[in-house]
């Protein structure tokens, strides 16, 4: 018998239908990756399992775990299997864990609540467990507050609260996606070494998540279940046309497809840019210290870099939105303003920014057409309203959208639409200097290859110059020219393309790339080339930042800090790395 | 539109459409006195619905006038409220630092003020006129807009399109107006259908004690002190404008807490 079977599982709010037509088994100690995209119903499917979907969701189908039907049975068996058989780990786990509660008492609660073990044990065997996620000096942490810890020991406390009552069934709802690329693999190590019997369901939007970790999987598109099998096979002959197209769009890092780089005039340069923040309490926070970047016509530049690393505040330094400390910005040849509004019209127009999230981007109150026309109001208020509309129209064709589209509001578009709209808004400006700020990070996989296509095109027909921030190595690998990587604030390493990938020169270089998931069974990547996490920029380490987690570190590295060098044109800040190149 | 909303919507649309259409239906006019009819009680002949009061004026047509004085002191005092609260709320939350921290302290200094206090003052000073009533209320409750206004345009100005409109040179101005302003639209109209209560509220509090509307105008707070004074003998000079006041504030707060309730729903979505 199955562990858990789920048979013609259906579900549905009103006429909007989540999962359509969903079957599957895992067996025991199995570990089974779920794949698709957003809103394929992969999430809603765990909830079902869990009897954790809101009331106005009506389910059809089976569900059964053991042998037991799970759909309609009544709360109390719910509640008892949910904390003994099946737990789960969510995306979040700072949503997940009570702000109010300290780590230990929230673990041990589960204990109490269902009786597990002796009263007198229930803190010696949290503890236990906090060690066995890794959890380091665990008889401390376990009275710490969930505020108190990283991101990464969170979610090592969220996976030692599931796995504390011994579940039959682990299931991991996207558990790395807020993640660093490199506590994402020693989060992933975890969940492997640690769950011994355990089944483990594994619900991502990342094929290379799914090829190095787990045996079987099962795709998942419009809420139907379209293809399952071992994982090898899957990626070896994939049977249906959207995994054939999923494994297409996902991202690797061998193929560039990037033509050399023609290094021309530079349009912007940045020069000994430092950004300072002030904490609440006053202390000083280095955000940027000493980093240059320039960017010519017609290349793209990446910044890549875990969260902390400045990546973002050193742009938008350049840009003015935040105060640069000390350092120079020279825009085609002129030094601009520290702020904002001491800079001359056309400088503003002539650099422009692309967001994150492209919903968020948009005034959730204005039409395409105004939130499109707007840069054209201020720049070029000569135009009349009719010639303004035929500009924006002309714009949003060219981004790929039709003139239907003027008069829909933010919410009306998809979220590879609303990303249109926002380039088109950056560019119908013509601006020599495009940021891009993580604009890909929010979109599925075909949509974000869509995306970046669309940028190169403007790149190749106006010689835009690109700044790409991402902490996503693979779309580096796709977009740019030139890559900086950046740790705490610092230049770590400063290559062209094809040395970053081919030839890194870096020990933190060498552990971003090792870790990233590929969707290959053969070579997944992903592994955990360093331990530890990204330490608080308030008290970065003395010496080369990356000391404490690098495993060549030295006595050298510990006391002096390392000055960026020219190695085969690549700028590496490291002692040693002449000797370990 | 949730089912509060249409019920309580709907018997407030009734009565102040009664109270517009009725006293052109009737006979009688409200200063017209009767003194052989004084005191009568509520009876249909002679269209003497809510019956007369101690001058012998028709009630039905003072209630209904009642209601128009106080539906219309409630709706300006909001709009009044609205529009100082909205503007300086905006623009106190968008320029933030230093000139947040002075303007706040402002609103902080006339909340210390005792309201009552406040609104004696102005009577004693200038005559008692009706304009003056309107001014009193809305400049209380702009004070709650404004907080309100300027908690939300703190968040609303670190979101990503307005940066994007500061990076392209989007003047301040237009980005209080065009980009902050329309997206306080729900938790302002929410608010204001909150505040109409309250308006009318002090203004039948400032009639009762004698220092709002004036006879021979007349309010639902003013036909309610005159109904106190003859509550021994004819009751229903209290109870009818007691009755239409209750009912007006209980459909104004369902119909704003069914309104809350319809926009923190499509925020969740």
């Amino acid at each position: 018998m199955s562990l858990l079977a789920i048979d013609g599982l259906g579900i549905r709010y009103g006429d909007s239908v989540a999962v359509a037509d969903i079957s599957f088994s895992i067996e025991r100690g199995e570990s089974v990756g779920l794949v698709g995209e957003s809103g394929s119903g992969k999430s809603q499917t765990a909830l079902a399992v869990l009897g954790l979907l809101p009331a106005t969701a009506s389910v059809t189908g089976s569900i059964r775990f053991d042998g037991d039907e799970l759909l309609g049975a009544d709360s109390k068996a719910l509640d008892q299997l949910r904390a003994t058989r099946v737990a789960i780990v969510f995306q979040d786990p700072m949503q997940a864990l009570n702000p109010f509660v300290t780590i230990g008492a929230q673990l041990r609660r589960i204990l109490l609540q269902h009786d597990i073990g002796a009263a007198t044990e229930t803190r010696d065997r949290v503890i236990e467990m906090l060690v066995r996620v890794g959890l380091p000096d665990a008889s401390r942490q376990v009275g710490a507050f969930p505020h108190e810890l990283s991101g990464g020991m969170r979610q090592r406390a969220m996976i030692a609260s599931a796995l504390l009552a011994g579940p039959d069934l682990l299931i991991a709802d996207e558990p790395t996606t807020a993640l660093d690329v490199t506590v994402q693999a020693q989060i992933l190590d975890l969940l492997e070494d640690i769950r011994e019997d355990t089944s483990l369901l594994l619900i991502t939007h990342d094929l290379g998540v799914v090829a190095g970790r787990c045996e079987r999987m099962l795709v998942v598109e419009n809420g139907r279940l379209v293809e399952q099998g071992m994982t090898r096979e899957v990626f070896a002959s994939p049977r249906h046309d959207h995994t054939r197209a999923l494994i297409k769009a996902a991202p690797r890092l061998t193929d560039s497809g990037v033509p050399a780089a023609k290094r021309g005039q530079d349009v912007l340069a940045i020069s000994g840019a430092e950004v300072r923040y002030r904490s609440k309490s006053g202390q000083v926070i280095p955000a940027v210290r000493d980093v240059d970047l320039s960017v010519s016509e017609g290349e793209t530049v990446a910044v890549v870099g875990e969260s902390g690393s400045g990546k973002s505040s050193l742009v938008r330094a350049a840009l003015g939105l935040v105060p640069m400390h000390a350092g120079r910005v020279v825009y085609c040849g002129d030094a601009l303003a520290a702020n904002l509004g001491g800079r001359s019209k056309a400088t503003r127009r002539g650099m422009q920014l692309v967001f994150q999230d492209p919903t968020g981007s948009l005034n959730p109150q204005m039409r395409v057409a105004s939130i499109v026309g707007e840069p054209l109001l201020v720049h070029e208020a000569a135009l009349s309203a009719k010639e303004r509309r035929h500009r924006v129209t002309a714009m949003l064709e060219k981004t790929g959208l039709s003139a239907r589209f003027l008069d829909r509001y933010p919410h009306e578009l998809s979220g590879g639409q609303a990303q249109r709209v926002a380039i088109a808004r950056a560019l119908i400006l013509e601006p020599k200097v495009l940021v891009c700020d993580e604009a890909v990070a929010a979109l599925d996989g075909t949509v974000r290859r869509q995306i970046l296509r669309l940028l190169r095109e403007a790149q190749e027909e106006s010689g835009l110059a690109i700044i790409f921030i991402t902490h996503d190595l693979a779309v580096v690998r796709a977009v740019s020219h030139r890559v900086l990587v950046m740790y705490l604030g610092r230049l770590i390493e400063m290559a062209n393309n094809e040395s970053l990938f081919g030839r890194p020169r870096h020990p933190y270089t060498r552990a971003l790339l090792d870790a990233v998931p590929v969707p290959d069974p053969d070579n997944a990547g992903g592994r955990t080339a360093v331990t530890g996490e990204v330490p608080s920029a308030l008290l970065p380490p003395k010496g080369c930042t990356f000391h404490p987690r690098c495993p060549h570190a030295e006595a050298v590295c510990r006391e002096q800090r390392p000055e960026a060098t020219d190695l085969d044109g690549s700028l590496v800040s490291c002692h040693r790395a002449t000797e370990l190149a | 539109m949730n089912r509060g909303m249409k019920v309580s919507g709907g018997i407030l649309l009734g009565i102040i459409a009664v109270a517009f259409i009725g006293p052109l239906l009737s006979p009688h006019d409200y200063l017209q006195t009767d003194f052989g009819k004084l005191l009568q009680s509520p009876a249909v002949s002679d269209f003497r619905l809510f019956g007369t009061d101690d001058l012998g004026r028709d009630l039905f047509v003072r209630c209904m006038l009642g209601v128009q004085v106080t539906i219309l002191v409630a709706i300006v005092a909001s709009i009044v409220s609205l529009v100082i609260g909205v503007a300086y709320g905006a623009i106190s939350g968008y320029l933030g630092g230093r000139v947040d921290a002075v303007m706040m302290r402002f609103v902080d200094t006339l909340y210390a003020l005792p309201f009552i206090f406040f609104v004696i003052l102005l009577m004693v000073a200038f005559e008692r006129n009706f304009l003056l009533i309107f001014v009193a209320i809305g400049a209380i409750n702009w004070l709650d807009m404004a907080r309100i206004v300027r908690g939300q345009t703190l968040s609303l100005r670190e979101r990503e399109f307005v940066e994007a409109a500061r990076l392209t040179g989007v003047s301040t101005a237009r980005i209080v107006f065009r980009h902050i302003a329309p997206n306080l639209f729900g938790v302002v109209i929410v608010y204001v259908t909150l505040t109409i209560p309250q308006a009318i509220l002090v203004e039948s509090f400032l009639s009762f004690l004698g220092l709002g509307i004036q006879e021979p105008q007349t309010s639902l707070g003013a036909l309610v002190d005159a109904g106190v004074n003859q509550m021994e003998g004819a009751s229903w000079m209290l109870l009818i404008p007691a009755a239409l006041l209750a009912a007006i504030l209980l459909c104004f707060n369902f119909f704003g807490d069914a309104m809350r309730d319809a926009f923190d729903a499509r925020g969740e979505k």
